[in-house]
């Protein structure tokens, strides 16, 4: 069979991941030490797995109610409300497979062929590739070291046309750990007065922000940011539950009406034991996200010094858990950078540019590792930059 | 200050400035906690954790739990002295409980800590009883893992 001329445009049109094959060979050499991954190196949480564990022992294995168990919908409400602020009715709440669900619904949603969705890059991979699988056109905004990775009013605006239909908003960002404040959430809230373009706030990294001021969500900041956004968030990153796959979204009722539409057809609902862990993990764990949070916050200093002291520029960042130094300085290309790094000195890193072209220049590090393992990294790492700048 | 010692106690070979860069202050603000907390005695040594059980050494330790009457106006405190030390005593401890004094000690085998027990323990004056455990395997020490840890089984993603 000619498979080729059978699969749809869109999907044959997808480009497959560049760096595929770089990690391949990562996961093939010995005593690789990997910064590369994207997810906590905690286990959930103990009360919380035996939460899950509770309910397949009670026998609770059917499908829940499509938009998620009632109890669920109502301790989502009061978390939001007690961390960020955010006001929403338990009906205004869907349980998804992941955040990546409730990005996927969102964008199918609003995307027609040819809307454009405005897109600040560097940023997490799956947005840009939903959007072409709709037929809608991804419009990458340039985010700069200098502005601290931050979206600001005068790219937005300049990004903005008649076809604009919807902006991604990743703020804590992957791959950056940059972060928008209050001040610059009020500066992009002026720039789209008088649009009709609509909000993907992707908060998945909302309780991992450092220097002691906590994120602010787009949406708790006026009544009209709230009208705009969909705000997507889930348990993956700050309860350390990749695995469980379970995330949810918020939105006016409207809109919720259709997100939920799709997400009856497409999923039924979310993984009933997943689901029965996360009443515990939102009711009893606000401590033990804060320790997690802490830690994280004592390894990122860790890593920015190392690395600025190496000589690689390292912005430091507001949030997530990832840093994204600037590699100019060794006269190398990202993936370039990369490979020899790891061929060298055996450690993988992630080259920016796989989260969009402008990221080409820097690498992306996870420092959701053990502290050992960071300075055995860092070390390598500092003995690589010394060895190119000496044969320089 | 209490984080500087939580990150030692976590791993004593931090270096300092690795401990500025994580605790958000200075080189020379942390030469002078250590130096405090070294001469106020906070700080009691720096040591590593061995697992003896995977070098050629022999290596034995054991719990002794010892029931003593406590002397007129100095209660435990001159027995548990004296105790201390011995240098094959690791640690000495008054519990609450079903008896007084824990000890860990260490020895090359079985015969050593029995002759302790014998010779230097039992006629101790206020000595009453012992009872002598033995460690078979340890599995975590000062809360270092000595099992081997399991493997990263995390996969990248983007």
């Amino acid at each position: 069979m000619d498979y080729r001329r059978l699969f749809s445009e869109s999907a044959a049109a997808l480009k497959p991941s560049g760096i595929r094959k770089f990690f391949s060979l990562a996961a093939e050499m010995k005593d690789v030490i990997s910064l590369g991954v994207g997810e906590p190196d905690y286990k959930t949480p103990w009360i919380i797995r035996k939460a899950g564990i509770d309910s397949l022992d009670r026998g609770n294995t059917w499908y829940t109610a499509n938009a998620g168990l009632s109890a669920l919908q109502v301790e989502i409400t009061r978390y939001l409300s007690r961390r960020f602020s955010l006001v929403y009715e338990p009906s205004q709440v869907l349980v998804t497979v992941g955040g990546s669900e409730a990005i996927d619904l969102t964008i199918r949603a609003f995307v027609n062929p040819g809307d454009e969705v405005l897109l600040p890059e560097p940023c997490f991979v799956a947005y840009s590739a939903i959007v072409q699988l709709c037929g809608g056109v991804p419009v990458p905004i340039v985010t700069k070291e200098e502005d601290e990775f931050r979206l600001t009013p005068q790219a937005l605006k300049a990004a903005i046309t008649e076809k604009s239909k919807l902006l991604i908003f990743p703020f804590p960002n992957n791959p950056t750990g940059g972060v928008m404040r209050r001040e610059h959430l009020l500066e992009i809230e002026a720039a789209l007065k008088g649009t009709d373009i609509m909000l993907l706030s992707d908060e998945i990294y909302a309780e991992l922000t450092y220097g002691g001021e906590k994120h602010v969500s787009i949406a708790s900041i006026s009544d009209d940011m709230k009208a705009r956004t969909i705000v997507v968030n889930g348990f993956s990153k700050a309860y350390a539950m990749t695995g469980w796959r379970l995330g949810y979204c918020v939105a006016p009722a409207p809109v919720m009406d259709v997100l939920f539409k799709i997400h009856q057809y497409a999923i039924m609902c979310a993984p009933t034991t997943s689901q029965y862990a996360a009443i515990e993990a939102l009711k009893h764990c606000d401590r033990e996200i804060g320790d997690m949070a802490a830690d994280y916050d004592r390894r990122r200093r860790l890593i920015v010094a190392g690395l600025n002291d190496i000589g690689l520029r390292c912005f430091s960042p507001g949030g997530a858990f990832y840093v994204f130094p600037s590699i100019r300085s060794t006269g190398m290309g990202s993936l370039e950078f990369c490979e020899k790094l790891l061929e060298s000195k055996r450690v993988a890193v992630v080259p920016g540019d796989a989260f969009g072209a402008c990221g080409e220049g820097f690498v992306r590090i996870c420092y959701a590792y053990s502290t050992e393992h960071i300075i055995e990294a860092l070390s390598r790492i500092g003995e690589f930059v010394r060895e190119i700048k000496k044969r320089a | 200050m209490l984080d500087l010692l939580k990150l030692l106690e976590e791993n004593a070979r931090y270096t300092v400035p690795e401990l500025a860069a994580m605790l958000g202050t200075s080189e020379s603000e942390v030469k002078a906690a250590l130096a405090a907390c070294e001469k106020s005695g906070v700080i009691r040594g720096y040591k590593a954790i061995i697992d003896w059980d995977r070098t050629e050494r022999d290596y034995v330790s054991a719990r002794i739990e010892l029931k003593v009457t406590p002397k007129r106006d100095r209660g435990f405190e001159e027995l548990a002295e004296q105790i201390a030390r011995f240098p094959e005593v690791q640690s000495v401890y008054l519990m609450s409980g079903g008896y007084d004094l824990a000890l860990t000690i260490v020895g090359e085998n079985f015969k050593d800590i029995a002759s302790f027990v014998a010779y230097r323990l039992a006629p101790m004056d206020s000595v009453l009883s012992t009872a002598t455990h033995f460690v078979l395997r340890r599995y975590k020490d000062r809360g270092a893992m000595l099992v081997e840890p399991g493997r990263d089984e995390r996969s990248v993603m983007l």
